[in-house]
Parts: C-alpha cells; sequence; structure tokens
C-alpha cells in the first residue's frame, strides 16, 4: 500500500504523545508485536472503528510510560496498549 | 417461542433484559462451560409466552472468547443441548450505532430472523442523533424499533413488533453455511454498514460532555490512581465497617436461633445436630451476606456508571508487571471480602490464560474469613504497644499479614507466567471505554438480588452438607459413661487429629489445632469456634477473650506465629474450591490450587515456627 497522498509520511499512533490529533492512514498489523496474528489484530482494529481515513485522538495515557492509551476514533473511546497501536499507521 | 438478545458490549442489553423479564429469570452457567447463562420469560400484549435469552456481548460472531463463542453457536443454533432461536433482537445503543450495524450485517448472513432494537432512544435523541427509522429498515433489510429499557413502558414499541413479527411467519429460516469473516469481508461490512448509516442517520452534533470531563479528572496520568485509591478505600470502608452492624445482627439472630432450639428441644444428639450442625454452621457463613451484598452493590454501581473499563485502564501496566491482565483488577479486589464472589468476577476476563491466573491467585488476597482468626491470635499473643511512636504493633502485624498476602498473590502470578502457562501468548489489551450513565437501580437491585440468591442456594446446598459431615466427625463415636475430658476426645475429629499431628508437628502444631483445621476447611473462621470447643471453653463471642487466655497459656509465641503463616496461604475453605472447580471446568485446577496452597502454607509455616523458636530461644 503507498502512503497516503500528502506529503507528510505516517507513523505508529503507538508513538504518538497524549494530545495527538490525526487522520488514519492505513492499519499495518506486521508493524506491531502483538502476541495476535496479524489478520486477528486488524481485525480487531477494524470491529473497533480503526478504519482509513478515521480521526483520530489521544485522549489520555498511563502514568508508566504513558501505556495504555484511550484514543477518540469514530465517536467512541477505546483503551488499548501502545504495542497493539504500533499497528495503526496516522498521520 | 425462544427469542435471544445479541449485541456488542455497552449496548444495554442486560437492563433491555431487566426491563422484559423483570425477575422472571434463570441464571445459570452454560454447560461445560464458565459462561454464565441468563434466560428470562415474558409475555406479550397478545399474551404469547415468550422465552428469551441474553447472549454474552460480541462485537462480531468471529469467537474470540469463550462467551463470545457462545453467542455465535447459539445464534448459528450449533449449541450443544440448546435450542435455536426463532427470532434474534439485535440490540443497539442508539448512540454509537456503527457496532451493531455491522453485527448486524454480518447476522444477516446467519439466515436468522432479525429486529433491530435501537436502545437508549432517549439519549440518543437527547444528544441530537435523529434515526430515519424507515429508510434505516429498507437498508437492512430487516425491522427496526426503539426501546428506552431503563425506563416504564419504554418496550411497548418493541413487544408490538415482536408480536407482529411472530404472527406474520412460523416458519424458521435454514441456517446457510457460516464462515467467519476474511479482513477484506469485513472491511467491506464496515464500509456498507458506514454507507447505511450515513444515509440513515445523522450524528450526534453534541458530544457527551459529561464523559469528557470526568474522564479528564479520572483518567489524570496523576491524579487518576489516588482516586481510584480513594474510591477503593471507600468501598473496603463500606465491606469492613458498614456491613459490621447487619452482620452482626445476623450472627445475633442465628445465636438466639440455636438458644430456642437448645432450650426447646431435650439435650441429645438431635439438639446438638440443629445447634452445632445446622444453626451454627450455615449461619457462620450466612453471615457474610451483608458483604457479599455490599460488594457486589458497589461492583454493579461502579460497572453501570463505567467506571470499571477506566479501572482496568488505569491499573493495567501495573498489574502486567506481575503477568496479570487489566481487568484482573476487579475480581482480586473482591477478593478481600470474599474469594468466591472474586472468583466469579473473572468472567469479565476473556482470554482464559488470564482468567486461569487470576483465578488461581485470588484466593490468597486476605479474605473477610480470616479476620476473625488473625484478630483471635494477634490478641492472644502480640503486645498492645506502640512502635515508634505512631504505630501499634498489632495493627502492624494485621497489616504485614495482608501484605504477605498480596505479595505472594504477585510472586506467584509472576511463577505461573514463566513456568505454568508460558506457551499462552499474552492477551492484548483492547477496551472500549463507554460513556459514563447515571447507574439505574432496578437494574442494580436485580443484579445484587440474583447473586445474593445464589450465595444463599449455595450455603443451604453445599455448606450445609459439608457442616453436617463435620458435626457427624465431631460427635461420633461419643464419649464412653463416666469419660473425663471433653466429649470431643474421644470422637473420629480427635482420631483424625491424633493421626494428622505427627505431619503437623514439624510446624508446631497440636492435636487441638490439627483437629480444628478439620472443620475450618468449611470455612477459615469456624476454626476459632472449634478451637474453643476443643479446648472446652463455653463458645460465644463474649468468651473470644477466654479462647485468648487458654491459647496464650498453651500455645509458645512460636506456634502462634505459625499458626498466622499458615492461614496466610492455607486452602482452608471448601465452597472456594468448589467455585474453582466450578468456574474452570475441571478437578486438575482445583487440586492444583489446593496443593500449592497447602505446599506454600506448610513452607511458611515450617519456616516461621523454626525461626522463631531459634530467634526466641523458645
Amino acid at each position: 500500500m503507498q502512503p497516503s497522498a500528502n506529503n507528510v509520511d505516517a507513523f505508529p499512533l503507538g508513538r504518538a504523545p497524549r494530545g495527538f490529533v490525526g487522520i488514519i492512514d492505513r492499519i499495518a498489523a506486521n508493524g506491531a508485536n502483538s502476541a495476535l496474528e496479524h489478520d486477528e489484530l486488524e481485525s480487531r482494529l477494524l470491529e473497533l472503528g480503526f478504519v482509513d481515513g478515521a480521526p483520530v485522538e489521544i485522549l489520555h495515557e498511563g502514568l508508566i510510560g504513558g501505556d495504555p492509551i484511550a484514543v477518540r476514533v469514530q465517536g467512541i473511546t477505546i483503551a488499548l496498549r501502545r504495542l497493539e497501536a504500533m499497528a495503526v499507521l496516522v498521520r | 417461542m425462544h427469542l435471544a438478545l445479541v449485541g456488542p458490549p455497552n449496548s444495554g442489553k442486560t437492563s433491555l433484559f431487566n426491563a422484559l423479564t423483570g425477575s422472571r429469570q434463570k441464571v445459570a452457567n452454560y454447560p461445560g462451560v464458565t459462561v454464565e447463562r441468563k434466560e428470562g420469560f415474558f409475555v406479550t400484549p397478545t399474551g404469547r409466552q415468550l422465552s428469551l435469552i441474553d447472549l454474552p456481548g460480541t462485537y462480531s460472531l468471529r469467537g474470540r472468547s469463550p462467551d463470545e463463542e457462545i453467542t455465535r453457536d447459539f445464534v448459528l443454533g450449533r449449541a450443544a443441548g440448546e435450542f435455536t432461536p426463532d427470532l434474534v433482537l439485535c440490540v443497539a445503543d442508539s448512540t454509537n450505532l456503527r457496532f451493531t450495524i455491522r453485527l448486524l450485517l454480518e447476522l444477516k448472513r446467519t439466515g436468522r430472523r432479525l429486529v433491530l432494537v435501537l436502545n437508549m432512544f432517549d439519549i440518543a435523541t437527547r444528544r441530537g442523533v435523529t434515526v430515519d427509522l424507515a429508510k434505516l429498515a429498507g437498508d437492512l433489510g430487516v425491522p427496526v424499533t426503539t426501546s428506552i429499557a431503563v425506563k416504564k413502558g419504554g418496550t411497548a414499541e418493541l413487544l408490538r413488533v415482536t408480536d407482529q413479527m411472530i404472527a406474520a411467519s412460523s416458519e424458521t429460516t435454514r441456517s446457510e453455511e457460516w464462515t467467519p469473516m476474511s479482513v477484506a469481508q469485513l472491511r467491506a461490512t464496515q464500509r456498507e454498514a458506514d454507507r447505511i448509516i450515513a444515509s440513515a442517520i445523522s450524528l450526534p452534533t453534541r458530544p457527551d460532555t459529561w464523559t469528557a470531563r470526568i474522564d479528564a479528572v479520572v483518567l489524570h496520568p496523576i491524579a487518576g490512581l489516588p482516586i481510584l485509591g480513594l474510591i477503593l478505600f471507600v468501598m473496603f470502608q463500606a465491606v469492613f465497617a458498614w456491613a459490621q452492624p447487619l452482620m452482626n445482627l445476623l450472627s445475633s439472630g442465628f445465636i438466639g436461633l440455636g438458644q430456642v432450639v437448645h432450650e426447646v428441644l431435650p439435650n441429645g444428639l438431635l439438639q446438638s445436630f440443629l445447634q452445632n450442625g445446622v444453626i451454627s454452621g450455615v449461619g457462620s457463613v450466612v453471615v457474610f451476606l451483608p458483604q457479599i451484598i455490599t460488594i457486589f452493590l458497589f461492583i454493579l454501581l461502579l460497572e453501570d456508571f463505567g467506571y470499571m473499563a477506566r479501572a482496568a485502564f488505569l491499573m493495567d501496566r501495573i498489574m502486567g508487571g506481575a503477568g496479570l491482565h487489566g481487568r484482573a483488577f476487579i475480581p482480586l479486589l473482591s477478593s478481600f471480602a470474599c474469594a468466591i464472589p472474586g472468583i466469579m468476577a473473572t468472567r469479565v476476563i476473556d482470554n482464559r490464560r488470564d482468567r486461569l491466573t487470576t483465578i488461581l491467585i485470588a484466593p490468597l488476597m486476605t479474605c473477610s474469613a480470616r479476620i476473625p482468626v488473625y484478630t483471635l491470635i494477634i490478641s492472644a499473643f502480640i503486645p498492645d504497644t506502640e512502635v515508634w511512636g505512631w504505630f501499634n504493633l498489632r495493627g502492624l502485624v494485621l497489616f504485614g499479614l495482608y501484605a504477605a498476602g498480596i505479595t505472594s498473590a504477585l510472586a506467584v502470578s509472576f511463577l505461573i507466567k514463566f513456568f505454568l502457562l508460558r506457551d499462552y501468548a499474552p492477551a492484548p489489551f483492547m477496551l472500549e471505554l463507554p460513556d459514563y450513565k447515571l447507574p439505574r437501580l432496578t437494574n442494580i437491585a436485580i443484579g445484587v438480588y440474583t447473586r445474593a440468591l445464589a450465595f444463599l442456594q449455595r450455603a443451604g446446598t453445599t455448606i450445609f452438607s459439608m457442616m453436617v459431615v463435620i458435626w457427624f466427625l465431631a460427635s461420633f463415636p461419643q464419649a464412653p459413661a463416666g469419660a473425663e475430658g471433653p466429649a470431643i476426645n474421644y470422637s473420629l475429629a480427635a482420631i483424625i487429629g491424633k493421626f494428622i499431628e505427627p505431619a503437623l508437628a514439624p510446624l508446631g502444631f497440636n492435636w487441638q489445632i490439627a483437629v480444628a483445621l478439620i472443620p475450618g476447611m468449611a470455612a477459615r473462621e469456624v476454626a476459632v469456634a472449634a478451637l474453643g470447643t476443643v479446648y472446652s471453653i463455653e463458645g460465644g463471642k463474649e468468651a473470644a477473650e477466654q479462647i485468648g487466655h487458654a491459647l496464650a497459656n498453651k500455645w509458645s509465641l512460636a506456634t502462634a506465629l505459625s499458626m498466622l503463616a499458615w492461614y496466610i496461604f492455607a486452602p482452608q475453605c471448601a465452597s472456594t474450591l468448589a467455585v474453582i472447580r466450578r468456574e474452570t471446568g475441571s478437578w486438575r485446577w482445583m487440586c492444583v490450587t489446593f496443593l500449592y496452597m497447602l505446599t506454600l502454607a506448610y513452607l511458611a509455616s515450617f519456616a516461621t515456627y523454626n525461626l522463631s523458636s531459634i530467634l526466641l530461644g523458645k
């Protein structure tokens, strides 16, 4: 898959700071070192609303290592670990 | 006719289930698995008798956890020994339709007859969501109705549509060959769902500002954990202090009842059986009902409000260090009251490995039944002195016992993570943080009521039969005429106690302790009463100090400390073991729990007794 049309490079949501506001570029399950199979991780993220083009915002983060994070996506708030959020590429 | 409720988590399914069926519910387990099966009954306006199953919440039919597999198999008509639903009510949170519309599209592929229920329609309307119901129904190809589960009469429209659906056709469509969706199919389905939503629904113009405001405080990186701590403090306070008057009331009620039996019946076996076996035995467990109710009240309130998911969020990283999942936090917390509700609460953990670990360590949390034992021994042996001018030595010892329980629980979990269940991949933590909602009293009341009932049923069956056995052991054979010493010395219990004694001697335990540990198997605090009996002291509350005196005279300090160490770990609770057996669905894990706790208890007592014997010069 090609990076998005505009010139900003996509980077993993798992590295974004609290307060980050952006758009999902694509899901790349192979970018995350999750225990889940790639397809399973991608399915779960899709089911929770992480789809290409959706706006995302990191609302909260945990105390230790800023993990896990609470992400606002498609009108709902999802808590997930940064490890799994590495599969979500944003810009 | 059989109906099934399907919907994503947080869609208000359970509220709707409660609204439709009221208290006409049967809560049980699905055969072979540990998932709670809730069936209810209701009558439609035209007088049709319907049964309704509340299926576990799910985002899809892929079945990633035992709960979700139940939902899938049930909908597909594959669940063994279960009926096939004639009609599936697909429930949506009207403020958040994406999950349900996609799930509905997936459900349509199964060929079941469906109704889409837009629940919590009032909240959605208030937030400015408008739905073109006719268009939505047309696009989806299934009837759409709205409901407000928490309002009286809020299900009238749903009942009317249900009636219509049942009247319209009695034939059940055949389920097609169903296969799980591939990622590409999932994407396509989600796009289709989004298209339908865009064409029939106008999304909220006003987001829920309350949720954002509350979260800004309770999920604050620094303030979040202290606030969680404060909530827990209030909860503990409620469980230990506020429930106490009620427990005292129950306790004196049972003692009074025992007295009545004592006076009405002639001395003899029947009197002893009713007073010592049935009333004091079952009573000693039923006394914990107020604590069970309080802890469930708090848990259900926090759950209904939407805070539980936040607590898991706050604790995930901290608990992760010990190999525990964020969701294990609440069950472990409940275990401070009693491991039984704690172990039952592990059902919220969807990964089997995480759930098993939590179940295995839950009994190490210092439950309230240990308190009578701890209090008795501490007040008999530990001097009431100040330490460093601030702390009371007795309080410090009690705190130390709690800390030892928690520390060992974390250590055991850590060891399980590395040795026992290594091949299990750690489950990811992905959880919706739902919008906050005001808890509804009727929901909470039904939730607490069903759990209290389950607890009482257990007290009436398992614990009752256990107490009968123990009473029998302690009473037979009876002392020969003219025998000296307490009658219990001649009983089977004493024979068993003396038989076990050599094994417990390295721990500094005498045969009297060995005997007391046997009834202590039914419930830990029974050991206190048993010690009293064994030492021939009148039982009852005011005698508690006397038991203390007797212990102080007959035990060495090393024995007392050893006994405390024993109680941190000992698997001294038959009902906890029974619940572990039921919840894990296997004898194996019950035996694992029993053996590892027994080993820990033995080692801890052995070390404590010998070390303190050396240090104190015996």
